[in-house]
């Protein structure tokens, strides 16, 4: 039983902690804030005058701002419906008894510890290259034209790209949820007539669907802020055909060394964020609170 | 006695100390170039003659490299003494007195630098960097598929020529394609590019009152060249394709003909590296009969930033990797013909030079033949010849970049491509306080 002045002790103590986490994050979101209503631009410095809402006009109003919308939402719809829908899978067939599961399980899970950016250079190079690439060499062999993915349909290429860095994730999150499974309850099932389908539905899926939450929500995280793929692959392009909201804010900073218009996208970018954050909250949060 | 060891050890690691404090380290940031590569590792002969300066290297790839380089000069953090800028870069710093001017003893030979690269790297009279390479642009094509194509390079081309000999030399099914140009969106890509292009055939980034030109027919003539060309007659996937990717597509055959830097000759014509290396001939960039020709001018250079405690150190160094001794350092170890080129007139008078590489002649002369003061047909506001040297062109220069790379990927027509351009380029133009 804590008295009064325990309490006050562990206040004290933890203080110090509390104050610099606040400072870590407080700091750097005021300043951005900051800077978003100053016109400052790296190559200019001669002139920081106050600019009011103009770098939010400029930001919104810029004609790829709604095509990086529109990417941005399409990029973590399109991940989450392959590493949902292939992890389910993935970790049903995992979760059978077969020779070899052990490598296979370490195979499957591989691909989430290698790094982003030398995984796009692999899909790059080795793997969709319109010349020298194993997807074209393979449409070559049965008689057909190799698809020219980056520039033809980039997007989903790159859709394909961090699904392929995030179905382990999900697989392994899913497999585990599924080995904690009442087997009793399947084989009573079972026995009383239900198919492999109604198993599937009635039992299995209700069972992960605390785990298929938890892994939208840790993924839409990770996947709002998808980068290193776009740089390395597409650089956002052809036109603006795979910009997202990150990449955007990124060419306002790096390429445009325009600071307070990237920093007003990225404030843009936060509330975004948490538009989208309370969006997924309300409509699938409720499976946490059982 | 039995004391005397240890205080000896001690007394020299106090001198070893002592020497350390003394030796001053240089931060150099540069680009993964082979050139650059090559320097890292002859430094040796620099550091014997200097014992007193270390050097640190930072080695980047173009992109990263500018972003660094930018943001540490323009935040003044001061994190480099040394740093790879472009011609691009030079004018713009020197005159927000961000870059340090050079001044080297008689013996530099400043007089020996080519005169279009040392304009392009002074302001006010005053060298700001010095060249450690330069480069223009011209045709490199496959001698072979030319004559069984039944046509001669001319040494002077034109647009018409270029596309008749692309489509004659193209051969699909063998993945034999006839020209390979660049298609990577960003201003030192197909920016680099276009722009020079877009100059010979008569077009202009900006009239004098720094209004866009992407309307003009000059320009709708260049893009659809360019695209309806690299359509028929260029690699897929060319959308993607910049310096290093056309390079390992020429290397490995599968272009007949390729118009980019000249510094990519001695890549193309060492046997190590390529699998055409005894087929390649050269040739002018082509022009419209516009008496302007799509050569760009380009020179990457060492220069000190003026936040540099080491500013003594810097320029010895710098003194070092562009003088002529250096030329001949490279000579010894790796041959003639990979010696930095485009920065001397004194190496285009050797002979020794003039045998091993058979495209001095041909760089020389295009390097001689761009301008950058006057870089269009009709009359510009602006100096620079594949970039328009005002310090928001990096940035417009990408984003159009976007819509013309695009425009060759086929997501939007070449009009529409154009008027996306001048909508973006007008924004921008109106947001720097060039327009109303």
């Amino acid at each position: 039983m804590a008295t009064k002045n325990t309490r006050a002790s562990a206040r004290m103590m933890m203080a110090p902690a509390v104050i610099m986490l606040f400072i870590w994050m407080i700091v750097p979101l005021a300043m951005t804030l900051y800077f978003s209503f100053l016109r400052y631009n790296l190559l200019n410095p001669a002139v920081t005058d106050w600019a009011g809402s103009f770098n939010y006009t400029f930001f919104l109003t810029d004609p790829a701002f709604n095509a990086a919308l529109i990417n941005t939402l399409l990029l973590v719809g399109g991940v989450l419906a392959v590493t949902v829908i292939g992890g389910t899978l993935l970790a049903l067939l995992m979760d059978q008894p077969f020779w070899g599961r052990g490598i296979v399980r370490l195979l499957v899970i591989s691909p989430f510890f290698v790094m982003p950016t030398v995984s796009a250079l692999v899909w790059k190079n080795m793997l969709m290259h319109p010349v020298y690439g194993l997807f074209t060499w393979i449409a070559h062999v049965f008689g057909l034209e190799g698809i020219d993915w980056l520039s033809d349909i980039p997007l989903t290429s790159i859709t394909l790209i961090v699904s392929w860095q995030w179905l382990p994730f999900a697989t392994l999150i899913f497999l585990t949820a599924l080995q904690s499974l009442d087997r009793e309850q399947m084989e009573a099932a079972e026995m009383d007539g239900a198919g492999p389908v109604s198993r599937f539905i009635y039992i299995v899926l209700p069972h992960l669907a605390r785990a298929i939450t938890v892994v939208i929500l840790i993924e839409t995280i990770f996947l709002l802020s998808v980068f290193a793929e776009i740089l390395v692959t597409t650089n956002g392009g052809p036109g603006t055909e795979s910009t997202n909201i990150t990449y955007l804010i990124y060419s306002q900073a790096l390429l445009l060394f325009d600071v307070g218009g990237a920093s007003a996208g990225g404030i843009i970018a936060v509330i975004l964020a948490n538009i989208v954050a309370v969006f997924l909250i309300r409509l699938i949060g409720k499976n946490l609170e059982a | 006695m039995m004391n005397l060891k240890p205080m000896i050890i001690g007394a020299c690691s106090v001198l070893a100390l002592a020497g350390m404090a003394r030796a001053e380290t240089i931060t150099i940031a540069t680009v993964n170039n082979g050139d650059m590569i090559r320097m890292q590792k002859l430094t040796d002969d620099f550091t014997a003659k200097n014992p007193g300066i270390e050097l640190e290297w930072v080695t980047m790839e173009e992109n990263v490299l500018r972003q660094k380089v930018t943001t540490d000069i323009a935040t003044k953090s001061g994190q480099y003494d040394v740093m790879t800028i472009g011609t691009y870069e030079v004018p713009i710093w020197a005159k927000q007195d961000w870059l340090v001017p050079l001044n080297f003893d008689k013996s530099y030979d400043v007089d020996d630098l080519l005169p279009a690269i040392r304009s392009g790297l002074t302001v006010d009279s005053n060298l700001y960097a010095a060249p450690f390479y330069g480069e223009s642009s011209m045709v490199m094509y496959r001698t072979d598929l030319m004559k069984a194509a039944g046509l001669e390079m001319p040494d002077k081309p034109t647009w018409d020529f270029i596309a008749k000999a692309a489509k004659a030399m193209t051969d699909k099914e063998k993945g034999v394609y006839g020209v390979c140009l660049r298609g990577k969106a960003g201003w030192g890509e197909n920016m680099a590019f276009l722009t020079a292009a877009s100059n010979s055939f008569g077009a202009r980034w900006f009239d004098e009152s720094w209004h866009p030109q992407f309307d003009s027919p000059e320009w709708k003539k260049t893009l659809s060249f360019y695209v309806d060309l690299m359509n028929e007659a260029g690699p897929p996937g060319a959308s993607n394709n910049g310096f290093n990717e056309n390079l390992a597509l020429f290397q490995t055959g599968k272009c007949g003909m390729w118009i980019d830097a000249t510094v990519a000759a001695s890549f193309v014509t060492n046997p190590k590296e390529s699998q055409v290396a005894d087929k390649v001939g050269f040739a002018l960039a082509p022009d419209a009969g516009f008496e302007k020709r799509a050569n760009w001018l380009w020179a990457w250079s060492l220069a000190i930033p003026a936040g540099t405690q080491k500013r003594e150190a810097a320029e010895k160094f710098i003194a070092w990797a562009t003088s002529k001794d250096y030329l001949k350092l490279v000579a010894e170890k790796e041959g003639w013909a990979n010696v930095p080129p485009g920065t001397r007139t004194s190496l285009y008078e050797n002979p020794a030079y003039q045998d091993a590489a058979p495209f001095a002649a041909m760089t020389l002369a295009s390097i001689n033949s761009a301008d950058p003061k006057h870089p269009t047909v009709k009359p510009v506001p602006y100096v620079g010849v594949q970039f328009v040297a005002i310090p928001e062109f990096q940035g417009i220069g990408t984003a159009v970049g976007q819509q013309f790379s695009a425009a060759l990927a086929g997501q939007v027509s070449v009009d529409d491509a154009l008027q996306r351009a001048q909508a973006l380029t007008t924004r921008e133009m109106m947001k720097g306080g060039y327009i109303n």
